[in-house]
């Protein structure tokens, strides 16, 4: 097809510490484009400071991390550039509430990367209608569900065609009945071949998606598999126990 | 062992939505119940009446019945029982403009137009934006040179003769208008990552907030011209303009960082992860949330910069109060000082209840979550 690499997103000897706490420890994770890795663990795993070191929302101490070809050093012209490649879905939305909900799609590209008003708003258009919320445009982040909240969160980041999507436990601020709203959401983006790295509990998700499964502990990474071995027959101990607190 | 049985028990509802009861709280039943529900609540209600029974009619005369309102001889005041009020009619021009040319009062006349009307439109939200302080910047350079002069055929007037009212609302909107985004500047320096800027932007926040106006008054005009070099002055009416300002903006830091303080860390990180700068984070998405939080306590620092500009007439300008007290050196009229100063008293009440009733209409609204 093409003759990028395979690699879109490399972590190599990842260490990371929070004062004298050791929160990730050489991590290894290499995550091939189009492909989806979901991320699993107990908390306080690292898991979410995983991701977060992949788009500089926290700083790695040791190790490389590279996004399609950009290795993330302190420099900030790096940092943006890395920033422009992926998208971030938090757990809390994190939408910005004294704007409405066009404005906070279009906010992104206006501003940061100069794009036309009225492009801005006719990609916001398309992409409010993929989530299935286009009715919503006009109304503010407070007037909204939980569920449309991170629907309108997962579009504000597709706003700057990023190459891989972050999601950092997109349902677990939700009402049950609000879940599925948000996870065919996210099948669908993950049909349509995008990168995405997801810190999930929503094993249901793993199974369908995955391609890769990796499970964290205590700041490493204790197994990694793909969905039909991780779920049919953990190897370690650890990964055992997590699975059978969580799966019921 | 008997067969387990709970007490529990819930009757699913079949009830159709029905209006709320009546409510009790009418006028009549609040006057009953808080002015003569018990034997201590109609003693005070009676002691009440009694006291505006004996104060209401003799104020209602000496301040309406009684009064002299307009004539130009100080003898009918002398003569009379009542008010003075007079008194203001024949002194309002130097009371209101001081020392101001007197064939020029127009030109001041306009400028509290101006200052006025943008402080009413700067009360509407939907001016809100960075538009609204390019207007005032435009409207504080057609203020200066109303008052200054000198060109487009104005006769020139020198700072030394400003005075009244124009005065006090000049120093007032230069005060906010500079200060705001002063104080804003300084509150996002003492947040910086970077410890010069932090140093400085602290340190004059508290050197600031450990002195009274009264002494950053004095040092801006009798200290500073100690420091500059001979031959270099500035201007009396400049040097009380930025120690009003530099306090404004020291109390005004504060206020803003306690909203910066509120802003959930979450939206920076949405800021940076959609590709926003620093400026573009701050001035887009921190600012608009934090400013709207602490508005009400921001306006509450705005009321106190407007009476704070009494204090200039320390170093010797001529605002409104002082050209007042100017204005009844008057041997004629300066027996009437009571009448004189209940008018600039009037006039300090109503700018500064327009602008506490403003705050607490913004605040009832931020109260029910409404988006400004």
């Amino acid at each position: 097809m093409t003759d990028e690499p395979a690699a879109i997103v490399e972590l190599r000897g990842v260490n990371k510490w929070f004062g004298d706490f050791h929160v990730l420890r050489d991590v290894n994770l290499t995550v091939g484009r189009g492909e989806k890795v979901v991320i699993c663990g107990p908390s306080g795993s690292g898991k979410s400071t995983v991701i977060r070191c992949i788009n500089r929302l926290e700083e790695h101490q040791e190790g490389d991390i590279i996004v399609e070809g950009t290795l993330l050093t302190p420099d900030v012209r790096k940092i943006e550039a890395v920033r422009r490649k992926v998208g971030m879905v938090f757990q809390t939305f994190n939408l910005f509430p004294h704007l409405s909900v066009m404005e906070n799609l279009t906010v992104g590209p206006v501003l940061a990367q100069r794009v036309p008003e009225a492009e801005a708003e006719a990609r916001a258009m398309e992409l409010l209608a993929r989530v299935r919320i286009p009715e919503q445009a006009k109304k503010y982040p407070g007037q909204l569900s939980g569920g449309q909240q991170q629907r309108v969160a997962i579009a504000r980041a597709l706003m700057l065609r990023p190459k891989v999507m972050l999601f950092d436990e997109p349902t677990s601020a939700l009402d049950p009945e609000m879940i599925n709203e948000v996870l065919d959401v996210m099948f669908e983006l993950a049909g349509a071949g995008m990168t995405m790295i997801c810190v999930t509990h929503e094993m249901g998700f793993a199974r369908k998606v995955a391609d890769l499964v990796v499970f964290m502990d205590a700041g490493e990474i204790v197994e990694a598999a793909p969905p039909e071995a991780f779920f049919a027959a953990p190897q370690n101990e650890r990964t055992k126990l997590f699975l059978s607190q969580i799966l019921h | 062992m008997t067969p387990r049985r709970s007490v529990s028990a819930a009757i699913p509802g079949s009830a159709a939505p029905r209006p709320a009861p009546a409510s009790a709280s009418s006028t009549g039943l609040w006057l009953r119940r808080n002015l003569i529900g018990s034997v201590q609540n109609t003693i005070l209600t009676l002691l009440a009446l009694w006291a505006l029974f004996v104060t209401l009619p003799n104020i209602i005369d000496w301040a309406i019945l009684s009064a002299v309102w307009h004539n130009p001889d100080s003898q009918a005041c002398r003569d009379a029982a009542g008010a003075c009020w007079a008194v203001v009619a024949e002194k309002h021009r130097v009371m209101l403009f001081g020392t101001f040319p007197y064939d020029q009062h127009w030109r001041a006349v306009a400028v509290i137009v101006i200052v006025v009307g943008m402080a009413i439109l700067s009360a509407f939200r939907r001016f809100w934006s960075y538009r609204l302080f390019a207007a005032w910047l435009a409207a504080t350079a057609v203020i200066f040179i109303l008052l200054l002069g000198g060109i487009f055929g104005l006769t020139p007037v020198g700072t030394h003769q400003w005075g009244g009212l124009p005065l006090t609302l000049v120093l007032f909107a230069g005060t906010v208008v500079g200060g705001l985004p002063a104080g804003v500047l300084l509150a996002l320096g003492r947040r910086s990552s970077m410890p010069a800027i932090r140093a400085v932007c602290t340190g004059f926040i508290e050197i600031v907030r450990g002195l009274p106006l009264i002494t950053v008054l004095f040092m801006a005009s009798l200290m500073v011209p100690l420091f500059l070099p001979e031959g270099v002055s500035i201007d009396k009416f400049l040097r009380a303009q930025i120690a009003m300002t530099g306090f404004f903006a020291a109390y005004a830091a504060e206020v803003v960082r306690g909203g910066l303080q509120a802003i959930p860390r979450g939206q920076y990180e949405a800021a940076d992860a959609i590709g926003l700068g620093f400026w573009q984070a701050t001035g887009r998405i921190v600012l608009p949330q934090a400013l709207r939080i602490v508005l009400p306590a921001l306006m509450n620092e705005i009321i106190r910069a407007f009476k704070n500009t009494t204090f200039v007439s320390i170093v010797g300008l001529f605002d409104v109060l002082r050209a007042t007290s100017t204005a009844l050196q008057d041997p004629l009229w300066g027996r009437f000082a009571i009448e004189a100063y209940l008018f600039i008293f009037a006039l300090y009440f109503v700018f500064c209840f327009s602008m506490s009733a403003y705050s607490r209409h913004v605040e009832r609204d931020l109260a029910e979550g409404r988006n400004l």
